[in-house]
């Protein structure tokens, strides 16, 4: 049975985590790296990374923490920010990257979905979609959700599955830093839509989120948060005994 | 030392990584001629079947890598490159592939619960067949992580673990010291990492 997976994602700015992960003994943790170790030792299934540098010295110092983390963590490590080519793929996967989100380059040029599928297959190319309701309509918006598209979000996530991705990210922004759950209607209009792996982002409070996730819809295949984890709200080992507990599939991690 | 077979297909990066963090010296080769100098190999691969296949024959790797598991020298093909070790594919037209391994690669399409997504992507359980020098550290479940889209079948008795997806697809083979993974174990944590130290530690079979 395939196991349902948990997604810490990191946002990364000039180098280091946006804000300061407080773990072991009070210590504020700021390297991707260390963070990333940690949350694989705990049983994350994958890891994003998002970099939201915008100078080309951050991007640099981006890529070298890829590097240094492919070289210690050893799941899959999706990579985020700035992707608006298939030379921004090939920047980042050689980095040691394995799959490569594509937001809003996707947006401006939809080609770069075939073109990046067609150079490193589908299981390569994730479509993140930021998901906002406009007068009762799922609008896809840009740049980091501050622009509406007035693109239908449905339709574009079909577009994008069509055209290659190979997993989807569906990051609601109306739901994003409630903590009161995922976004259930959204969520359903996408796997109703597409039939590639969907990724639920944007919601989730605590343990019982993520449960409701799988129960609601046992078509979405993943769970994907940020603050909660990073400030110990939810721990990963919790959640995935809670989700064996309920029946949900779960990979555990094997104490010695 | 391990050899890493470069023939111009996938990533090699992890796969470097993971034996660094195991302790095992690995380098990646692009020359058929240094194919002879390593002790282990390894067959990577991701993409199509037929392209991978044409690469490794036109680089001269396939007849190099054939010359040296006659000799029995260790061979661990990941993903595709376990694909590579069977007799064809199916993938895309018929293609030939090393026939080092009995059997054929098939889409896992023909076999699943059509409600069920292709590819079969995520961390899934491994359930042994028969045992394995690879899975010493390796428990009865634990999970590892998959990416495709096409199965080996009809491969007889070098099935050593299988997962379920609805139907069982092979995750693991082994005939003589031709090993094979369908998981990528430089991508499945600490498991994974104990599949490489175990192929790493492997005897040959001469």
């Amino acid at each position: 049975m395939i196991t349902k997976r948990i997604i810490p994602c990191l946002d990364v700015r000039n180098g280091r985590v946006v804000k300061g992960v407080r773990f072991l003994n009070n210590r504020d943790v700021a390297s991707p790296v260390e963070l990333a170790e940690y949350y694989s030792s705990a049983g994350a299934d994958e890891l994003v990374f998002y970099d939201i540098t915008a100078s080309a010295e951050g991007r640099s110092l981006f890529t070298d923490i890829l590097t240094e983390t492919a070289r210690r963590v050893f799941i899959p490590l999706t990579v985020g920010g700035a992707i608006n080519a298939v030379s921004d793929f090939d920047r980042v996967l050689k980095c040691g990257a394995d799959k490569v989100s594509v937001n809003s380059g996707a947006i401006r040029n939809p080609s770069v979905i075939e073109e990046a599928a067609r150079r490193y297959g589908s299981q390569c190319v994730v479509l993140s979609a930021d998901v906002k309701r406009v007068n009762g309509v799922f609008h896809v918006f840009s740049k980091g959700g501050r622009e509406d598209t007035g693109m239908e979000a449905i339709e574009w996530i079909r577009s994008g599955a069509e055209r290659g991705a190979g997993e989807i990210v569906v990051n609601s922004m109306d739901t994003d830093g409630v903590k009161k759950g995922f976004d259930l209607e959204l969520l359903k209009a996408v796997t109703d839509a597409v039939s590639v792996p969907v990724i639920a982002s944007g919601g989730a409070g605590c343990i019982g989120d993520f449960i409701t996730l799988f129960q609601t819809l046992p078509k979405v295949d993943a769970g994907l948060a940020a603050s909660i984890f990073h400030y110990g709200e939810v721990k990963i080992e919790d959640l995935k005994e809670a989700m064996a507990r309920e029946g949900i599939p779960a990979r555990r991690i094997r104490r010695e | 030392m391990i050899g890493i077979i470069d023939y111009g297909v996938g990533n090699l990066f992890s796969l470097k990584s993971s034996f660094a963090a195991v302790g095992a010296a690995a380098e990646v080769i692009s020359d058929p001629a240094g194919l002879a100098a390593a002790d282990r190999l390894i067959l990577p691969g991701v993409g199509a079947f037929g392209d991978a296949m044409d690469k490794l024959t036109g680089s001269g790797m396939a007849e190099a890598l054939l010359a040296e598991t006659a000799k029995g020298k260790p061979v661990l093909g990941i993903c595709l490159g376990m694909q590579l070790l069977f007799e064809r594919s199916l993938e895309f037209g018929v293609h030939p592939g090393l026939g080092l391994l009995r059997g054929e690669v098939r889409p896992i399409g023909e076999v699943i619960d059509p409600s069920l997504k292709i590819p079969h992507i995520g961390w899934n359980a491994l359930h042994f067949v028969k045992p394995c020098p690879l899975f010493r550290d390796v428990r009865e479940g634990d999970a590892v992580y998959f990416v495709h889209s096409f199965h080996a079948a009809d491969c007889g008795d070098s099935i050593t673990a299988v997962t379920e997806y609805s139907a069982p697809l092979t995750a693991a083979v082994m005939k003589g010291s031709v090993y094979g993974c369908q998981f990528h174990p430089e991508k499945s944590g600490r498991i994974g990492l104990s599949i490489l130290k175990a192929f790493a530690e492997s005897e040959a079979c001469l």
